[in-house]
């Protein structure tokens, strides 16, 4: 049993929690990712580990209310539990094998859309502090929507903002602002980091493919056990198979099969589940084929 | 009551009730028919049954008890040699082991061994009478890793020998493929539970949600927290995929997802968050006892399924009570045949699967006959999902974090001694991490195996 120590609210359905979990967080690193499993018969969901602290033994999650399961782990309040906090999952992010020296010369940019802005908040943090050069575009559909600004503004050097309405920053995409930054700004970066929508990251690789920078996108498919044994979570990455639960979930995003990709996110939410979920309210006994 | 030339029959549940649900299929003998069955025991001299079982189980002593209606006294004799008889007796290779050499089965049927050692378990379970000893503490400390029949077995006799016990499991419950492969229908979940709560009984601590080097490593469970041994258990839980075009569409999926969503998260319940998709014609690809374990389970949830075997019946790797309870539920088998691709439609669902024929070459040296391919041969099964159950390997994890273990090319953990004893200093392993995937008998056996190894290596140390 996973104790939750703190619930913030960052957005309208979008949620922080820090959650006792000591094993984890002393092994956390930035990039990882828990399952977690809000009640005793629930399902497991992959989420990335936004923070931790060793001292206190917590983790911290961001999550984004979606279906059946991501409510339950929305809904919990301070002092309830969780049945299972399990971590941290995957591999760390690949620039923290570099040395400090090399790091203070590296420029990164971080693309981050929705809760996206989560994941990457270690990261930034991380890279600022070793004196990295660190710039952060981050997109949601509204200002509402808008998570982690503030925190993330404080660890970087540049914050630029889109949203699709225009209600704060620029109108539009991400990657409106990418390609402004590269082409009219005459940024020049080494790295790009992108987490959000695997549509979003799709496109983010296509720019950066363009200008040729490196980008990594850490994936977020389905997933059961998160240990490699099921192969719900594989992906094809440069014409090979992957698990991106113990192969990534990072990867370099220019070898990523993202139509595939966001194909096998759908699958239970395609019509085919549609049907089956009609069916499923016809006789209400079995499950089978449920989508949210 | 049968004649001394075939066995006595056990009830099953007849297979058009069972296919709509997910009960046990074999209900097992009575008082009554296990002492018939018994009673066709030759009581051999030189038993041939006992030699062909991994764990040499007193085959004759134990049934002979069973004849005399002392079942008591049966259960005392198979817990010698095995510790999960109620599980070995249900889904051990019977007639490939025990059960195929027993002298009976020469001109008739072979004595029911699997059945009444099943029906022993059971009834002393049921009875509330094997009750496994405490011993006093000596206040070592020992790691097992994985809770499958390995890691319980191991931990038990551990336990027994007075060690402090501590059984690390990734997943959110214990019981390894026990819990999360073997369908209900198979092997009771209760039946686990049972084996684990009598564990629990004798001191032994489960801590699940832990993955061993993610959460924590081998190396930190001696050096920080003072386990003065590890034992590895962690299985070989690795899908195998035959990377032919379209593996990656929709409704492909592995015989462990399946099996994983309906076992373990329990999906054709209601009552479970997890989802699990079942098409209406699904195409189960292998033989083995994974195969038919998905394809069961798969009718159970309202399919029309067909097997896609490369060889022919007679070398179907699964058990044979599987396989004929499969036919009986209706599942078509498409043998000689291999899958070349997958084919999608414009959504990327699988919408069929295109196969070629296949050959059986003898082979020259008398070992197992080959296949290969006929050529021109393809055609075409349609389908809207295909589970592949090709067999899995050992899981890296372990062995790429721990500094001194020694795997073989395929991932299993290399032994230094056939005892369990790995060429890590204090960590022993057992099990399918060690094997590749192999069966529960075995695995039991070599959790057993290390753990008196463990106990002679600890008696020579001082550790704390
Ligand atoms: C490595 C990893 C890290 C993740 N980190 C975070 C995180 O930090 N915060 C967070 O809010 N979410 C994160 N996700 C996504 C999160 O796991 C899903 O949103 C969640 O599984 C949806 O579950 P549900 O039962 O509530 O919704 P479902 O009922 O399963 O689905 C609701 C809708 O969400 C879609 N969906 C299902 N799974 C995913 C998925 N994995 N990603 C995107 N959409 C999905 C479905 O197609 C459906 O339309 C992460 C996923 C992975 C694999
Ligand atoms: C569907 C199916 C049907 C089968 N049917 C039969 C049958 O009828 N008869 C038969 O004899 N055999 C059968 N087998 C094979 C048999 O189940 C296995 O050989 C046996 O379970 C192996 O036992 P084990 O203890 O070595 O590993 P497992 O049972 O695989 O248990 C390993 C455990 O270790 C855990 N683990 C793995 N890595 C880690 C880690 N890093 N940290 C912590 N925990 C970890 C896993 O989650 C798992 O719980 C079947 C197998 C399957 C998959
Ligand atoms: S353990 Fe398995 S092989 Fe041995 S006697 Fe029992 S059923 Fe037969
Ligand atoms: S070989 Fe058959 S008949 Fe002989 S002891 Fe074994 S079970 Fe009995
Ligand atoms: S989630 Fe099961 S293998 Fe990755």
């Amino acid at each position: 049993m996973f104790k939750i120590v703190k619930k913030q609210v960052l957005a309208p359905s979008v949620f922080l929690f820090e959650v006792e979990a000591p094993r984890v967080a002393n092994a956390a690193k930035p990039g990882q990712f828990v399952i977690v499993r809000a009640r005793d018969h629930g399902e497991r969901i992959p989420l990335t580990i936004a923070d931790y602290n060793k001292e206190l033994g917590t983790v911290t999650i961001v999550v984004q209310e979606l279906g059946v399961s991501t409510k339950l782990i929305c809904n919990a309040e301070v002092g309830d539990f969780y049945v299972d906090v399990v971590g941290p999952l995957g591999n760390p992010s690949e620039f923290l094998h570099l040395d400090d020296s090399t790091l203070k010369s590296q420029r990164f940019l971080f693309v981050a859309g929705g809760v996206g802005a989560a994941p990457i908040y270690p990261q930034v943090k991380y890279l600022y502090g070793k004196g990295a050069s660190v710039d952060v575009i981050l997109g949601a559909r509204n200002t509402e929507l808008l998570i982690l600004k503030e925190e993330i503004k404080k660890t970087c050097n540049n914050l630029y903002v889109a949203t699709d309405d225009g209600s704060e920053g620029h109108k539009g995409l991400v990657t409106d602002v990418l390609n402004y930054l590269i082409t009219s700004n005459g940024k020049i970066y080494d790295n790009v980091v992108t987490i959000g929508p695997m549509v979003m990251m799709k496109f983010v690789a296509l720019c950066t493919k363009k200008y040729g920078i490196k980008t990594i996108a850490s994936l977020n498919t389905l997933m059961v056990d998160g240990t490699g044994m099921c192969g719900a979570c594989r992906v094809s990455v440069g014409g090979v198979t992957k698990f991106t639960c113990v192969d990534g979930p990072e990867f370099d995003a220019h070898l990523v099969d993202f139509d595939e990709a966001m194909c096998r996110l759908n699958m239970y939410k395609t019509e085919e589940g549609k049907k089956l979920k009609e069916e499923e309210e016809k006789n209400h006994q079995c499950r089978i084929g449920r989508y949210a | 009551m049968a004649d001394a030339k075939s066995r006595v029959a056990a009830k099953e549940q007849a297979p058009e009730l069972r296919v709509k649900n997910f009960k046990e299929v074999a209900m097992g003998y009575n008082e009554e028919e296990a002492i018939a069955e018994a009673s066709r025991c030759l009581e051999c001299k030189n038993p041939r049954c006992v030699a062909a079982c991994p764990v040499s189980v007193k085959i004759p002593q134990f049934i002979k008890h069973v004849k005399d209606a002392d079942f008591l006294g049966a259960a005392q004799v198979i817990h010698e040699d095995s510790s999960l008889p109620a599980i070995c007796g249900r889904v051990c290779p019977q007639e490939s082991q025990c059960e195929g050499s027993c002298i009976r089965g020469i001109k008739g049927q072979p004595i029911a061994i699997g059945k009444l050692e099943r029906f022993v378990a059971d009834w002393s379970r049921e009875k509330g009478l094997i009750v496994n000893k405490t011993t006093v503490s000596n206040n070592k400390k020992v790691a097992v890793v994985g809770s499958g029949p390995a890691g319980l077995s191991c931990a038990s006799d551990l336990a027994k020998f007075g060690y402090n016990v501590t059984v690390f499991e990734a997943l959110h419950v214990p019981g390894g493929v026990l819990e999360y492969g073997i369908p209900e229908f198979r092997l009771p979940k209760s039946i686990v539970n049972y084996e684990i709560s009598n564990l629990e009984k004798m001191g032994v601590v489960f801590e699940p949600d832990v993955v061993i080097g993610r959460t924590i490593s081998v190396d930190d469970l001696m050096a920080k927290e003072g386990y003065c041994a590890v034992f590895i258990g962690s299985g070989a839980g690795l899908p195998k995929f035959m990377h032919i075009a379209g593996e990656n569409l929709n409704g492909v999926v592995s015989a462990n997802e399946f099996l994983t969503r309906v076992n373990l998260m329990r999906a054709f319940d209601s009552d479970y968050d997890t989802p699990v998709y079942v098409g209406k014609n699904v195409v189960v690809v292998g033989g083995g006892n994974v195969a038919m374990d998905a394809a069961r389970c798969a009718v159970r949830l309202g399919a029309k399924v067909t097997v896609v075997y490369r060889r022919s019946e007679k070398e179907l790797p699964a058990r044979r009570e599987e396989v004929v309870h499969a036919q009986q539920e209706g599942i078509a088998f498409q043998y000689l045949s291999n899958p070349v691709q997958i084919i999608g439609n414009a959504k990327g669902w699988v919408e069929g699967i295109e196969c070629v024929k296949m050959e059986l070459v003898p082979s020259k040296d008398g070992g197992r006959n080959s296949v290969v391919e006929i050529p021109n041969s393809n055609f075409n099964v349609s389908c809207d999902m295909v589970i592949m159950a090709l067999g899995t390997s050992p899981n890296p994890l372990i062995s790429s974090t721990t500094p001194g273990l020694k795997v073989e090319k395929w991932g299993g953990i290399s032994l230094s001694d056939p005892s369990g004893e790995t060429y890590r200093k204090g960590v022993f392993a057992g099990g399918d991490a060690v094997t590749g995937a192999a069966t529960v008998i075995l695995a039991m056996s070599a959790g057993r195996k290390a753990a008196k190894a463990i106990d002679e290596y600890l008696k020579g140390i001082s550790c704390n």
